[in-house]
């Protein structure tokens, strides 16, 4: 399985019914089409619309319905559509239940860094401050290194997102809580060992005595997640 | 009754060199398309603009960065915009990078009287530098400070002549927000309808607002 399509499938089993939920850009985008059947979400995007549904078949598109990309999406009957006060009061408000970001680094502290290099690429905070402060659960949705260098790291060295701790991070190798204590291995991925994922990331994990496989279906060989 | 539609050119030659604009719009949706052109085509220069983002290259306010008609940007996301990263780091243009939602509530709090905003985003983080911090309840807030501006460029749905607003989906986003906080606002709807036709209950942005309409074509 291609190690995006293992992450957001994880990351679709942390979403319950009920829930308004808010996927950045790029792989959090694809959780939505991962979703265990049965588990009725809300999707909300930031440039204003909570109800979002996949992009319409060509002569179905609306110019004036988009994504926070900037491209075509959908909406579901009972879709709302309202102005960026509202969008980020929902956000900041604690009216959201789950988002789901990319990220360049984690921490020991749970702190997240995806919105800068500096000097480098500097795309801007966009709504991910506001996200990562206001939203009940942030779930940071990230390859486990980045050409070979590890992402979980003790500190930070890029420009924080937020001081507040996130609730999880989700890899294709591993599913990782921070608490209070620390950075707690909480399940690897399929064919991956607790080893390996120690050897992969800077910061010390608290690895439990039972550490589970991840609850996902694997449609490919092991092999390909190497 | 007076009605407010204007050619694009003639409410573009309102807004001079080094004038301060917020300009609605998100990634292109919502943006007033024909005053960005009409800017662009009157070589407007030094302007400094507030917007969510500067879309795409070659479209909506990617046109302004182009031309490097913008001299100091007010902005939350040029990642979808290499040029405008570009000039950014090679000091052609000044970039201030604010979080989303706090742009939206410093707009707000410039076009409602409101003296700032408190928000938790951004505490501890580079975007709380050289801002003052508030303790309420033991909880960290920023001080936020309003933002107002010498024009508002409103793309919007539709309008009627006396300048009342409806926005359409995405196309809305800060477009109501900056309607607010415009000394001069210029509104660039798809269509315009005789007054009476949008009920009282539909309009967003009421007319006493809106200053000019862009008509349709010439």
């Amino acid at each position: 399985m291609d190690e995006k399509v293992l992450i957001a499938k994880r990351v679709a089993l942390e979403l319950q019914s009920g829930n308004l939920v808010n996927l950045g850009i790029g792989l959090p985008t694809t959780v939505a089409r991962y979703l265990p059947a049965g588990v009725d979400v809300c999707f909300q995007s930031e440039n204003g619309l909570i109800g979002l549904a996949p992009v319409p078949a060509k002569g179905y598109r609306n110019e004036n319905l988009t994504d926070a990309g900037g491209g075509p999406v959908g909406a579901l009957p009972g879709a709302a559509a309202f102005d960026s006060c509202m969008s980020f009061g929902l956000i900041r408000g604690g009216h959201l239940d789950v988002t789901v970001l990319g990220g360049l680094q984690v921490d020991e502290l749970g702190q997240l860094a995806n919105w800068m290099v500096p000097g480098k690429m500097v795309p801007g905070m966009g709504g991910a401050m506001d996200l990562v402060t206001g939203a009940r659960r942030v779930i940071v949705a990230m390859t486990h290194t980045a050409k070979g260098a590890p992402k979980i790291l003790k500190r930070c060295n890029l420009p924080l997102t937020s001081v507040r701790r996130i609730s999880l991070v989700i890899t294709e190798m591993a599913v990782i809580e921070p608490t209070d204590d620390g950075l707690v291995l909480r399940e690897v991925a399929p064919g991956v060992t607790v080893e390996q994922v120690v050897a992969a990331t800077e910061a010390t994990l608290i690895v439990p005595a039972n550490v589970p496989v991840m609850a996902i279906a694997v449609d490919e060989p092991e092999t390909a997640l190497a | 009754m007076f009605h407010k539609a204007t050619s694009v050119a003639v409410a573009a030659e309102r807004i001079p060199d080094g004038a301060t604009l917020l300009i609605g719009g998100f990634m292109g949706v919502g943006s007033p398309h024909r005053l960005i052109d009409e800017l662009v085509r009157q070589g407007r220069k030094n302007l400094t603009v507030i917007a969510n983002d500067t879309a795409l290259p070659g479209t909506g306010i990617g046109k302004l960065i182009a031309v490097k008609a913008i001299s100091k940007l007010i902005t939350t996301h040029i990642g979808l915009n290499p040029e405008t990263q570009r000039q950014m780091i090679a000091g052609e243009t000044e970039v201030e990078l604010v979080p989303q939602g706090t742009l939206a509530e410093r707009i707000r709090s410039g076009g409602f009287g409101l003296g700032g905003v408190l928000t938790p985003t951004g505490v501890g983080t580079l975007a709380a530098d050289g801002k003052r911090t508030v303790e309420i309840e033991g909880k960290v807030f920023l001080l936020e400070l309003p933002i107002k501006a010498d024009f508002a460029l409103i793309g919007c749905h539709r309008a009627d002549y006396q300048g009342n607003l409806q926005y359409a989906l995405t196309a809305r986003n800060f477009n109501p927000i900056m309607a607010m906080a415009g000394d001069t606002v210029i509104a660039e709807p798809t269509e315009i309808v005789p007054v009476g036709e949008i009920s009282p209950d539909h309009v967003v942005t009421p007319h006493v607002l809106v200053d000019l309409l862009i008509e349709k074509g010439q």
